[in-house]
């Protein structure tokens, strides 16, 4: 066990340099940030001589990148254009997308594994068709009407929350973004857990349980669920990454200052270093996350081990 | 205890993981209050792109803040646009090139310094010179000696401009590099701004609470999120705040701040979206303002491709400016906040600052069959298609471009004779315009720096400009400009301008296509709500019920 998380961890290490220098590079192929940066106008061409060999956009691009790489493991993720240092974006934009992040995900475990753990049972019934139709409906419909109408219906015409959430962005009135942010995963979270348990109720290890005569709830907990979730859980644990970066849209709607703003507004104003800089922080929760995941598979699934 | 074992090991490798990146989390501040408060509004606002210094700042966010915290020589009136002396006592000259300034006494900023002479001549070489990265640097080239701080290539060689004496405790004198007799009004802009000591000694710490003159203080500042401003009670202008202060709130989405205002969670949204124009009469019902601003939007060409500057393609240009329908255009896509132009200025300017409707003529009316003869007579459309670039991010440029392109299209009778050319984000739109290398007319918007004629003609058309993106050059044009701005007479000086303006219309150096609007709707707790022709607005006279 001690040995693969060590080998897991060994294992990041190229990927994490690989996809970094992908967004490196994709970023730079995008266009030059100095144009971007003078407005409506173009720059003086002394100035901008001056801003290029300011921010090292004057060196060839694999330099670029070893120098910012060479920063990056002295925890130095480089300036924004408007003098802030990109850490402190990052300090101030994570924190707030986690949060809706683990609003999102207590929806998708709670309501999503409620949901399919009681259409599995019920396979047929009309509590299942029911089910079954409304996650159709919500997978079918984009997050940005959900969004504008949850926003339109509970923020201007029921007037229960407000329509942006404040800078500090507070747990309470994340909820409703959180929802938002969760809908469509909670659907998929739903259909999954459902195919799961009437898949598995079947099995030979559920028959024994019941036959040894253990109480239906026990059988259904501890047996038919956890063996169960494990498709469940590879897809929540790869949504968590998802979630982050793809918050863009609901962060948008209810005027989130997250990593999703300073992601949108950094491609728009073509700043490489805070694009690389949130992208390389998402790159290892995605990392962490899917190595979480695969840890979590032995403990739910005794018939996997690791060694 | 399995289940333990597991659970230990991948603690251990978040914590290896994370601990790689060295990520700080923490460091939040500021206290998110909703709008409300006792007097004060709150306001619609962007993340300012640059540090928020005078000569730093040339879009519309930033520029919110400098004019609620700083007061200059001059300032613009928010209703005619002219200039009138603020923080001068007088601005003299016999020559046009040689000024005197003398700076009124009794103003200070807001942390007791006296403004001065030298808070001026300071500020102004801070902003020139080549090493402080100022993306305002060029409004000072116009100073004796800026191409030795601010060199083209190169090294600068001083730190200061020859051309800046400070005489006394209140006076200075400048010399410019050529006549210009209007330059004086230019003083108003922002980047002319005086800047206190604190600004040089202890420059991070201004950067994260900018101290001014202004009648506001800024009192929090939250990078990115939100800033409050309040009234300063000790302001010696005349312009005192008429409300307790000013909140503006970041939105990433103009439509969320719309929403916000329909709520009555916000007070003042200076940007109303285009997708809710149709609804704005509605929602707001006279709560709306919707007034010109010193905007133009027009159609450049690449004249440094030989296919638009051959002598008949000036005919194709002022054959392609007839196919538009203006009028059509700006009523359906944009619900009349704009107008169809007929000149290259902007209503803002008054006829005396030189707007003068109609000068375009019969080369701004839409009028088939004349443009297809004309197209006809020039050779046609270069290639016998083009396309019109715009950056599709912002500003619902896709929807005019394709009416623009289905106008001509339909005028022509060809339905491939113009398409649009859509870039993704503005910042790659400028830099194919900086490397020249499109091959059709492309969007050109101008705001103006200050309400004067001369911005709208000198950094766009004269030779080899600022903002001529398309290299433009006639030396009938740049003679007239230099003649004008030599001229010592005001009106005279207007004349000058409008005849060069006439040479940008018989060449058809840019396609104008309408004068843009401001917008704002506010909310039933605010009144006196108006835009300035910068179309910012005017936050200290804004009332609070």
């Amino acid at each position: 066990m001690g040995r693969y998380v060590i080998r897991r961890l060994l294992q990041m290490i190229p990927v994490f340099i690989g996809t970094t220098l992908l967004i490196f590079v994709m970023v730079n192929v995008l266009g030059d940030p100095i144009q971007g940066l003078c407005g409506d106008k173009a720059c003086d061409p002394a100035t901008e001589a001056q801003l290029r060999s300011e921010f090292g956009l004057d060196k060839p691009l694999w330099q670029q990148y070893l120098t910012y790489m060479g920063h990056l493991f002295e925890g130095n993720f480089g300036t924004a254009f408007n003098g802030q240092p990109v850490i402190d974006l990052i300090g101030t934009a994570f924190p707030v997308t986690i949060r809706l992040t683990i609003i999102a995900i207590i929806f998708e475990i709670i309501i999503g594994i409620a949901l399919g753990v009681l259409t599995g049972l019920r396979r047929g019934s009309p509590s299942d068709t029911t089910v079954l139709l409304l996650t159709l409906v919500v997978i079918s419909v984009p997050t940005f009407v959900t969004g504008l109408v949850a926003q339109l219906l509970f923020g201007v015409k029921w007037n229960l929350i407000q329509p942006s959430v404040s800078p500090d962005a507070p747990f309470d009135q994340l909820v409703l973004p959180g929802l938002v942010l969760a809908s469509v995963s909670l659907a998929y979270v739903t259909r999954l857990t459902r195919t799961s348990i009437a898949e598995n109720r079947r099995s030979d290890y559920v028959r024994t349980a019941t036959a040894k005569g253990l109480p239906r709830r026990r059988v259904i907990v501890r047996h038919l669920l956890r063996n169960s979730l494990i498709p469940v859980v590879t897809f929540i644990g790869t949504d968590i990454g998802g979630l982050m970066g793809g918050a863009i849209v609901t962060e948008r709607i209810f005027n989130i200052h997250g990593v999703g703003f300073q992601l949108y507004q950094g491609i728009l104003r073509q700043n490489s270093q805070t694009v690389v800089g949130f992208v390389t922080v998402l790159v290892l929760v995605f990392l962490v996350a899917n190595l979480l995941v695969d840890l979590l598979y032995a403990v739910l699934d005794p018939r996997i081990r690791y060694a | 205890m399995r289940g333990a074992t597991h659970a230990k090991w991948a603690a251990c490798a978040v914590a290896v993981a994370l601990g790689a990146t060295a990520c700080g989390g923490g460091g939040s501040g500021g206290s998110g209050s909703g709008g409300g408060s006792k007097g004060i509004v709150s306001a619609s606002w962007g993340d300012p792109q640059n540090p928020l210094e005078p000569a730093n700042t040339n879009e519309v966010q930033g520029g919110k803040v400098l004019d609620m915290v700083f007061r200059g020589l001059k300032r613009y009136d928010p209703k005619t646009a002219k200039a009138q002396n603020w923080l001068a006592q007088s601005i003299t000259t016999n020559d046009s090139r040689n000024f005197t300034v003398t700076v009124k006494n009794g103003w200070t900023f807001s942390n007791g310094e006296k403004v001065t002479a030298k808070s001026f001549v300071d500020a102004w070489n801070y902003g020139a010179y080549l090493k402080n990265n100022q993306v305002n640097a060029s409004f000072f080239q116009y100073i004796d000696g800026y191409d030795q701080v601010h060199p083209s290539t190169g090294q600068p060689t001083a730190k200061t401009m020859s051309g800046l004496k400070v005489t006394g405790p209140q006076t200075f004198t400048v010399r410019l590099s050529q006549k210009f007799s209007t330059w004086p009004d230019t003083l108003g802009y922002a980047a002319f701004s005086p800047l206190p000591s604190v600004f040089f000694t202890n420059h991070a710490q201004w950067l994260s609470k900018p101290v001014g003159n202004g009648p506001y203080t800024i009192s929090s500042y939250t990078k990115g999120s939100q800033m409050q401003l309040r009234a300063w009670k000790k302001y010696p202008g005349p312009d005192k705040a008429k409300n307790g202060g000013v909140d503006l709130k970041v939105y990433t989405d103009n439509n969320t701040a719309y929403t916000d205002l329909t709520a009555g969670n916000l007070d003042l949204v200076d940007d109303i979206p285009a997708a809710q124009l149709k609804n704005v009469k509605a929602d707001l019902g006279g709560r709306y303002i919707n007034t010109p601003a010193g905007i133009i939007q027009t159609l450049a060409f690449p004249f440094y491709d030989k296919r638009w500057s051959t002598p008949n393609a000036q005919k194709v240009r002022t054959g392609l400016s007839m196919a538009i329908n203006r009028a059509q255009i700006t009523k359906t896509i944009f619900n009349d906040t704009r107008t169809p132009a007929t000149d290259w200025t902007s209503p803002v300017l008054g006829s005396a600052g030189g707007y003068k409707a109609g000068l375009c003529g019969s080369a701004c009316d839409f009028n088939p069959a004349q443009a297809r003869k004309l197209i006809k007579e020039g050779g046609g459309i270069p290639g016998g298609r083009m396309t019109i670039t715009y950056n599709a991010d912002t500003g619902s440029h896709k929807e005019w471009v394709d009416a623009t392109c289905n106008s001509i299209n339909n005028v022509l009778h060809n339905d491939k004779a113009c398409v649009g050319a859509p870039v993704g984000t503005f910042a790659d739109f400028r830099s194919r315009i900086a490397q020249h290398k499109l091959t059709g007319p492309f969007r050109a918007g101008w705001q103006m720096d200050y309400p004067l004629i001369q911005d709208f003609l000198q950094p766009l058309y004269f030779t080899n400009a600022s903002s001529n993106d398309g290299k433009f050059s006639n030396p009938q044009f740049d003679k007239l400009v230099n003649q004008a701005n030599a001229e010592t007479d005001k009106t005279k000086a207007v004349q000058l301008f409008q005849q060069a303006e006439g040479v940008v219309r018989d060449q058809m150096a840019a396609i104008p296509l309408w004068y843009q609007n401001g917008s704002a709707g506010f909310s039933d707790r605010v009144s006196n709500v108006a835009l300035n022709p910068f179309s910012v607005p005017v936050y200290g006279d804004i009332k609070v019920k």
